[in-house]
């Protein structure tokens, strides 16, 4: 049995797997939510997020800058997505927006080892969040502390964008019976475009954040968007709280299982997948029969 | 244009025979003899998946891990338990592949939908990691070696696969065999229920088919015919890398069968052709290919969802078309 303080500490490294899981689940479910669209692409502009924060930081010598424009050019590279590659697929088979953005995703992955070439970059986080803090019964990484500060900002800030604004009302109306809200004279072809862009956005936050852990590399995104899925079918595709309940959760399986076991700490995060499709198929916080 | 449509509806009029008189040639009109056996397996592992995708409408994002069961199972039989026939190597890798393609299908068919391609995939990624770790019998990160190209024995009869043109031929033989029975299966009632699903799966139920069990059947049938491709594979390269499980196998076949037309008879073996030469052509000048390649695929499910034998085939039957 490990010492508590190494539990501990494990528990706290799984949280914060577990926050970069939830911000991408949020967005890929967000965009399912509104779009029905899985965005396979979802990984890349993860990794596209963490390049970006490399470049700025390199031209701007301000980490801060960086965390903040480098979501906004992967989200405005998902609103071009959306607007003139996407788009063009609604009405068409729910698989077809998969399969277009699966060739995306290999283009960006390609694309960005043209760009900044084959070898992983590094990403290093600012000087002011360089040590660590002493937690009283443990040190933790400053860096990792902001970050799920970071984290569980947005995620406050989205739930009153949500819940609280007129657009975040849309938005909740839209997934629910599209027909209705456009029935009610709204352009929800608008809808869709902003949904796509702050989905994407969000995956560039979580892949500039976890730059400095990780660094930037090609195919940094690649197991993350599958990990990601398994979050949503765990969370319940479509539940924004699912996707926060099950990140966290999945976040904490790796965690500690990488204590324990940790040749299985991959396996496990399927486990917990085939496992929750036997005694709950919709997902824990999912409505069954939801765009089935 | 016309001419060439004209010939590829004959040729779908008539697929099993087209398949044995032009793959009993190939060799000899491609360049490289090497291409021509793996258009042949490739082929066989797309066909194996449009038969779920393009005739029963479930898109499989996992196909990396029947073709990897069936690759593994076919190379652990002859490597690790010397099991010293060819036959009984195949053997294990369809009777892998087809078991992998009873659980899995199981698990992914409780959710419906897009929810499908996702499971398909995650439970490929679980595999593969398996296949990863479990390095005693899979040779882990460096992959399973020393398959043994046994003579294929009939009787007092023996015929060598060790030569390419000798496993060319061996292949031909398997693979035109699971073409005919692909169409046996197709022009069954069993095939008409499964494109009575693709269209409406509502209606089918109302007709009073069982649709779960009718779809997990063609999981599974679709699950054998890539086990049988990994098991040549495995034959072919005498070795079983762990990327066979791996997603971007997955991805691959998703491509040939949509490059050659998904639903289509043949198109999963004009897309094979076309996907690797390509890959070939492109590799030479170019070390980013695989952007070209994503941006032809995305192309093409923007501009000609249909395929390349699709569109030749296609008139007023579009995907219905042989």
């Amino acid at each position: 049995m490990p010492e508590l303080s190494t539990l501990l500490a494990q528990v706290f490294t799984g949280l914060v797997l577990g926050m970069i899981y939830v911000l991408l689940a949020i967005g890929l479910s967000l965009i399912f939510g509104l779009m029905t669209v899985v965005n396979f692409a979802h990984g890349a502009l993860f990794m596209l997020g963490a390049y970006f924060g490399v470049f700025l930081l390199a031209h701007t010598k301000s980490f801060w800058v960086a965390l903040i424009v480098a979501p906004l050019m992967v989200g405005a590279l998902g609103l071009l997505m959306e607007r003139f590659l996407i788009r063009r697929l609604y009405g068409r088979s729910p698989d077809d927006p998969l399969l277009l953005t699966f060739g995306l995703s290999l283009i960006l992955v390609e694309g960005v080892k043209v760009v900044w070439g084959k070898i992983g970059l590094t990403l290093d986080p600012p000087r002011a969040l360089a040590g660590a803090v002493d937690l009283g019964f443990m040190a933790f990484p400053a860096y990792r502390l902001f970050l799920i500060a970071v984290t569980v900002a947005v995620l406050v800030g989205l739930y009153f964008f949500l819940g609280r604004t007129n657009i975040g009302l849309i938005i909740r109306a839209g997934s629910r019976d599209p027909l209705m809200v456009r029935a009610l004279g709204i352009d929800l072809s608008r809808v869709w475009l902003v949904v796509f862009g702050i989905g994407t956005a969000l995956a560039g936050l979580a892949g500039i954040l976890a730059g400095p852990m990780r660094g930037a590399y090609a195919e940094m995104g690649v197991t993350m968007v599958i990990e990601s899925f398994v979050v949503i079918v765990v969370g319940g595709m479509g539940s924004l709280l699912g996707a926060v309940v099950a990140g966290l959760l999945i976040g904490q399986v790796v965690g500690l299982t990488t204590l324990f076991i940790p040749k299985a700490a991959e396996i496990m995060v399927f486990m917990v997948m085939a496992v929750i499709l036997l005694v709950r198929p919709s997902g824990l916080f999912g409505e069954a029969g939801l765009l089935e | 244009m016309t001419l060439l449509r004209s010939v590829a509806r004959r040729i779908a009029a008539h697929p099993v025979l087209a398949f044995w008189v032009f793959f009993a040639v190939f060799p000899f009109i491609v360049p490289n003899r090497t291409m021509a056996t793996q258009v042949l397996i490739f082929g066989l592992l797309a066909m194996g998946f449009n038969l779920l995708y393009g005739y029963t409408g479930l898109l499989s994002f996992g196909h990396a891990a029947y073709y990897g069961l069936g690759a593994y199972g076919c190379g652990i039989a002859l490597a690790k338990l010397h099991a010293g026939s060819l036959w009984l190597g195949l053997a294990a890798g369809l009777g892998l592949a087809a078991l992998g393609g009873i659980v899995i299908g199981f698990l992914c068919l409780r959710r419906r939908g897009i929810y499908f391609a996702m499971l398909t995939l995650a439970f490929a990624q679980l595999l593969y990691f398996i296949g990863f770790h479990l390095s005693d019998w899979t040779g882990g990160d460096d992959g399973l070696r020393g398959i043994p190209q046994l003579a294929v024995g009939i009787g007092p009869w023996h015929y060598s696969i060790e030569t390419t043109i000798g496993f060319y031929y061996f292949a031909y033989v398997l693979v035109g065999l699971a073409v005919l029975a692909l169409k046996r299966i197709l022009d069954s009632p069993f095939g008409a229920v499964l494109q009575a699903i693709r269209e409406n799966s509502s209606r089918a139920t109302a007709c009073g088919y069982d649709v779960d069990r009718v779809k997990h059947l063609s999981f599974v049938f679709s699950a054998g015919f890539a086990g049988l491709a990994g098991s040549l594979d495995a034959l072919r390269l005498t070795v079983v890398p762990v990327e066979s499980l791996y997603w971007t196998t997955s991805g691959q076949v998703v491509m040939m069968t949509l490059l050659g037309g998904a639903g289509t008879f043949f198109g999963p073996f004009v897309g094979a052709a076309t996907f690797l030469v390509l890959e070939e052509r492109l590799s030479l000048v170019l070390e980013s290919w695989p952007l070209v390649i994503g941006a032809i695929f995305s192309a093409f499910v923007l501009f000609l969802p249909r395929g390349i034998w699709g569109t030749l085939t296609g008139g007023i039957h579009g995907r219905q078309s042989a």
